[in-house]
């Protein structure tokens, strides 16, 4: 468990920086009260009731999380530290794991902060919460494997541009203010190839309509197969990082 | 397992090792053996291929051909094995900046699959060796260039490596800061293995038994510093002070002595043999006063410029 050390580092490390830690936490609880205050604004036709908009927002606040892993990872790459480490007796496993665990409570954290928030504004759960629960944090998990690839593949300039693109990405295919099934076409293609709207539309599933594992095991599977692979392409990508 | 002629176990022995980066040969098929318990010194300047080689001993660079061993372990064939029995003070400081130094020593000592115990044993000698035991618990973003460096250092020290690699580890310190780092690199003497990189003199003078000159990749010399100085015993340097002295002056005394340097209020003059008369009766009649003479004994200056026709510093 050598690989824990470095992850207790990794937490620290994080949890010691403040403000990025309060955007980390707080984006989508902040995005969800805005959105729920534009909705009201609109009116009853709005599609951004808490119960479209708290699976979606929950993704959304993911996307910043890629970014925030992909800068750390990226961080310590261009400083001499990750390559002090690299001398240590790890495996490529080893470290995308210490990069990623710490990232696991925020990912918890922020579901449970946009389910409460969620619920104060009125969120009516019809299915299992547990579930839905567990659909968004396979896709939490997701977007920090997807951070470890961006972070071993860029430097920390260019991931505050990368990251950017991949979140208006996500905005915009990820079915988050729009259904995706409204848009049809190459855009309802690419976005339901993406793992994202898989897990929005399992989680509202859930959500409204009291889906069961059965009903959403598609998307579930989507979201879970993503996230093996982004696991396993940062290994191969570290293991290529490691020697020079 | 590898022995020298004397029975001394070789713990680093490199075999050709080179290393190129597109056309740039950055390591030229170098050759050393280092015995267990030695301090070797790369001594280079910037750009000469010291990191590249600590980098390739290290398993952080795969070698472009020739290889090495590292107690026995081949750095391309068992890389993890040799991983398991060194550490490394790279160049920059290291050090994770959030972390308290009690943190940092705790997580090197973690990585390397020591006991908490141990690592807590090993921590505290360490942080009093490095004097850092008052400032153990502030986070190193705090701390000055100087104690990020010892506890850099100590870093390397925590798991107690057969092997260490201390890569200039004293680069852009102070006098007295670095004064400090050599005293704690002289108590490592004989007790490990070490090899330390460096482009000051006067730290591989006072701490290394012996030294490998490196220049453009390749070993130009390669002894104690006691017999790199005595290889060049034959060549005689006289530094002179003088007023007055113009360009004219030292380009005209080339003509007789071709290695004459410009100094601080004066002139060197380096020559197998050298006239101080015959000096004199040059520059008088050209209007230079000269104030004082003296020959100096060789330094690891001289040596590298007689080897490499180039200063340690250029």
């Amino acid at each position: 468990m050598r690989f824990a050390e470095l992850a207790v580092r990794n937490f620290k490390e994080m949890w010691r920086d403040p403000l990025s830690m309060g955007l980390e936490i707080g984006i989508p609880g902040g995005f969800l009260l805005i959105f729920w205050a534009l909705g009201r604004s609109i009116g009853d036709e709005s599609f951004l009731t808490p119960i479209m908009l708290v699976p979606g927002i929950t993704v959304f606040g993911f996307a910043f999380l890629l970014m925030f892993s992909a800068i750390m990872l990226s961080r310590d790459r261009e400083g001499a530290l990750l390559s002090r480490l690299l001398t240590a007796p790890l495996k490529p496993r080893d470290f995308i794991l210490s990069y990623s665990l710490p990232y696991i409570p925020i990912v918890i954290l922020q579901i449970a902060l946009c389910f409460g928030i969620g619920v104060l504004l009125g969120l009516e759960m019809t299915g299992n919460a547990g579930l839905a629960f567990l659909v968004l944090l396979v896709m939490g998990i997701c977007c920090v494997e997807l951070g470890m690839i961006l972070g071993l593949l860029f430097t920390v300039n260019q991931v505050s541009g990368v990251g950017s693109a991949i979140i208006t990405l996500i905005a915009l295919l990820g079915g988050i203010w729009i259904d995706l099934g409204t848009i049809g076409g190459v855009f309802y293609s690419i976005g339901n190839a993406l793992p994202f709207t898989h897990a929005i539309n399992g989680a509202r599933a859930i959500m409204a309509y009291g889906a069961s594992f059965s009903g959403i095991a598609t998307d579930f599977y989507w979201v879970l197969g993503y996230t093996v692979v982004f696991f396993a392409l940062g290994i191969f990508l570290f293991r290529r990082r490691m020697v020079e | 397992m590898s022995y020298g002629t004397n029975g001394n176990y070789f713990a680093i022995q490199t075999f050709r090792l080179s290393r190129k980066f597109g056309d740039l040969v950055a390591v030229n098929g170098i050759d050393l053996s280092i015995k267990e318990g030695e301090l070797f010194s790369l001594l280079g300047p910037n750009g000469a291929g010291k990191t590249t080689a600590i980098k390739m001993l290290c398993c952080l660079l795969r070698s472009s051909s020739g290889t090495a061993k590292v107690m026995g372990h081949d750095i391309n064939e068992d890389p993890m094995a040799v991983k398991r029995i060194i550490d490394v003070s790279p160049q920059e400081t290291a050090i994770a900046e959030h972390l308290n130094a009690w943190e940092n020593l705790n997580l090197m000592g973690g990585i390397r699959g020591l006991a908490k115990e141990e690592v807590k044993k090993m921590s505290e000698e360490l942080l009093e060796m490095v004097g850092l035991t008052k400032r153990a618990k502030e986070q190193v973003r705090k701390f000055s260039g100087g104690m990020k460096r010892r506890l850099s250092i100590a870093m390397a020290l925590v798991s107690d490596p057969q092997v260490l690699f201390l890569d200039e580890p004293t680069l852009g310190l102070d006098p007295q800061s670095r004064r400090g780092i050599w005293e704690h690199i002289a108590e490592l003497k004989g007790k490990k293995t070490i090899l330390l990189t460096t482009h000051y003199l006067e730290e591989a003078d006072a701490l290394a038994d012996r030294i490998a000159i490196i220049d453009e990749g390749k070993i130009a010399a390669l002894g104690t510093p006691q017999e790199l100085k005595d290889s060049i015993s034959d060549i005689q340097v006289m530094e002179i002070k003088a007023k007055n002295l113009s360009l004219d002056a030292i380009e005209g005394l080339k003509e007789t002595y071709p290695e004459v340097k410009a100094i601080e209020d004066g002139i060197e003059i380096r020559a197998k043999e050298l006239s101080f008369y015959e000096i004199v009766d040059y520059l008088r009649p050209m209007g230079v006063t000269i104030q004082s003479a003296s020959l100096k004994q060789s330094t690891l200056d001289d040596v590298f410029l007689h080897l490499t026709g180039k200063e340690l510093r250029e």
